[in-house]
């Protein structure tokens, strides 16, 4: 188990997590007792196969899954037995998400889409329009304010969605796949911005992906096999968190 | 920033949803506005039908009906007699008793032809249960023998061009000495109003009958007290309130004779197909957007902020629709009422509409709420 020192506390922690799919009379282990903590401006890279069960991990660290057994920490909260609602406010306050194929509102401008996540923390009108110019900016999309996401650039796309996950200052963000549907010019842009995000504001990026061209952004690699971290990766996700 | 922003967050993503798909947008709005006029229509006729069925008694001025045994509404009844009218005379609380006398009889038009009218006698000193709405010629000239007053909506089918023209009523001259609006009959028979006299000689009544016998009560005495005095002491007859024979007439013709109903289940239909209608077309926009419901969802959206938006989706749906379709129902209320037909749209029935659409529309977007409860928010990770 990872051992979370007092001075140095994870961002998020997994701790012996299990996800076991039932399928009638079969169960499947997608996870199997995975522990896995990454600290504030660390930025951790999960690798593996496909159906090795990172794409579930990433759903349980975003306490939008689950785990069967074992126990997940969002900044020091015990996450696991939360209910619902509770844990839609803790994703709220603490998570951000970057998805693979963006998920933004097709409808809305690049400033509305970025305001829908600041809407649902109660920030409207004028601070929201001001957070989301600065949010944009920070992105590098201060001239796209009013334009539809049909109008961006795949690489353009994926920075609007990382602007909306950082517009409510989340300490953890969690990224599934952000470069699949980019080039590399692109892939490469999005991630050392995700880097640099990590870095100058302390927060926590977790990312998925098969992309062997991102892996220098990383401070680690987790490789995940059969709901398992793998030998190397678990030799890294076992670096102490104080080092 | 932008205008539109004016919105809370969850109308806006209404708006831009529902203006998404124009075509989609035009069939909700088709549903809402067919709804909203049928049922306008098929209600205003089912106000007006009532209305026109009782339209006399609700304008003639007298507290108490008495009529013979068994009478089921005001247009066909057996005649009373004489003694009748001494015997209500001399009941305490009476004030006034006249005699008034409903009647089908056949008009013959002057260039040739029949037509079935109903005559309405009434006693021409009192003027109790005269015609009102006079347009044109004087009520009163129908002190005069062989005169009478009836709709100008009618002077086509009874084949004459206005006052001082001739026809017969079975069989002896009728000069028309009045028009009026508004005095719709509900049976095809229009009412043609003459005084008492004059109708004694028009129907085949003998001297000594009539059909109705109005009663006023003495000051201090109610309709109810004067009709329970009555019926004490009167025998054979059925004696109602002005109120409760308006009520037994309408009752009769909209419910026993299927009238009525016909009307009330075509507006039924018209809210089912337009609640139908509203719920298929918002469930395929919510299922359009169901990624995007699944990433609020996992961004921490609780459910009651979903819900907003597929609500205003339907509120929007319904204002836009109820609007359009309200301003069609009451054009096509105007020009029925120059092709005849009695259509009531009053401001109070447009409001229940108004309320009835939004609930229509409400209750359609349950349907979608009932699939939006249902996702999962991990359906934003490819595979998990």
């Amino acid at each position: 188990m990872i051992e979370a020192s007092q001075a140095h506390p994870a961002a998020i922690e997994a701790r012996a997590v299990t996800k076991i799919y039932r399928a009638g009379e079969s169960r499947v282990a997608a996870l199997d007792r995975i522990d896995l903590a990454v600290r504030a401006g660390e930025v951790v890279l999960l690798m593996g196969p496909s159906g090795s069960g990172k794409t579930t991990l990433l759903s349980v660290l975003g306490c939008i899954l689950r785990p069967t057994s074992g126990e997940v920490y969002v900044e020091g909260r015990l996450a696991s037995g939360l209910r619902e609602r509770e844990l839609a406010r803790l994703r709220l306050s603490h998570i951000g998400f970057v998805f693979q194929s963006y998920n933004l509102f097709p409808t809305l401008r690049a400033a509305e889409n970025v305001m829908v996540a600041l809407d649902l923390k109660g920030v409207r009108g004028d601070a929201a329009a001001r957070a989301a110019r600065d949010a944009l900016d920070m992105v590098g999309l201060s001239d796209k304010q009013n334009v539809l996401p049909e109008d961006l650039s795949g690489g353009q796309k994926q920075r609007l969605a990382i602007a909306r996950a950082l517009a409510l200052g989340p300490r953890i963000v969690l990224a599934d796949e952000p470069t699949a549907a980019l080039d590399s010019v692109n892939g490469r842009l999005v991630i050392s911005l995700m880097r640099d995000l990590a870095k100058s504001q302390g927060r926590a990026v977790i990312i998925v992906s098969h992309d062997n061209r991102i892996l220098e952004f990383a401070d680690r690699i987790v490789h995940i096999e059969d709901g398992k971290i793998a030998e190397r990766g678990a030799a890294l996700a076992g670096t102490p968190l104080s080092s | 920033m932008l205008p539109a922003m004016r919105l809370p967050m969850t109308g806006l993503i209404a708006v831009r949803n529902l203006l998404h798909d124009r075509m989609r947008l035009f069939v909700t709005l088709t549903g809402v506005v067919f709804s909203v006029v049928l049922i306008a229509v098929q209600s205003g006729l089912f106000v007006g039908f009532t209305t026109s069925t009782s339209c006399v008694i609700d304008n003639t001025d007298a507290d108490v009906w008495v009529a013979s045994k068994g009478v089921r509404n005001f247009d066909v009844t057996n005649p009373l007699k004489q003694a009748k009218y001494y015997q209500v005379l001399s009941v305490p609380g009476v004030a006034l008793v006249k005699r008034f006398i409903v009647q089908f009889a056949n008009w013959r038009k002057p260039a040739g032809g029949m037509e079935s009218i109903e005559i309405v006698g009434f006693d021409a000193i009192t003027g109790m249960g005269k015609p009102w709405n006079m347009t044109d010629g004087d009520s009163a000239l129908l002190d005069i023998p062989d005169t009478v007053v009836f709709d100008r909506f009618y002077l086509g089918k009874l084949g004459v061009t206005g006052v001082g023209d001739h026809a017969e009523i079975n069989d002896r001259r009728a000069r028309i000495v009045g028009l009026t609006r508004d005095i719709r009959s509900f049976t095809t028979s229009p009412y043609v109003f003459a005084s008492l006299r004059t109708a004694l000689e028009y129907t085949k009544y003998k001297a000594d009958e009539f059909t109705y016998l109005l009663v006023k009560a003495a000051p201090g005495v109610t309709p109810a007290e004067l009709a329970r005095a009555i019926k004490a002491r009167v025998d054979a007859v059925d004696v109602f309130t002005s109120r409760e024979f308006a009520r037994a007439t309408q009752w009769y013709w909209m419910f026993t004779t299927g009238a009525g109903m016909a009307l009330v289940i075509a507006a039924a239909l018209g809210l089912v197909v337009g609640g139908v209608v509203v719920a298929q077309t918002l469930y395929a926009t919510t299922m359009d957007h169901l990624a995007e419901f699944g990433t609020l969802r996992a961004m921490g959206a609780g459910g009651p902020y979903i819900y907003k938006i597929i609500l205003w989706q339907a509120v929007l749906s319904a204002l836009a629709g109820y609007g359009l379709g309200i301003s069609i129902s009451f054009f096509v209320v105007h020009n029925a009422g120059r092709g005849g037909a009695n259509i009531v749209l009053t401001a109070s029935m447009a409001a229940g509409l108004f309320f009835l659409t939004l609930f229509m529309c409400t209750a359609a977007a349950m349907v979608s709420i009932h699939k939006v409860v249902r996702i999962d928010p991990a359906m934003v990770f490819k595979g998990a």
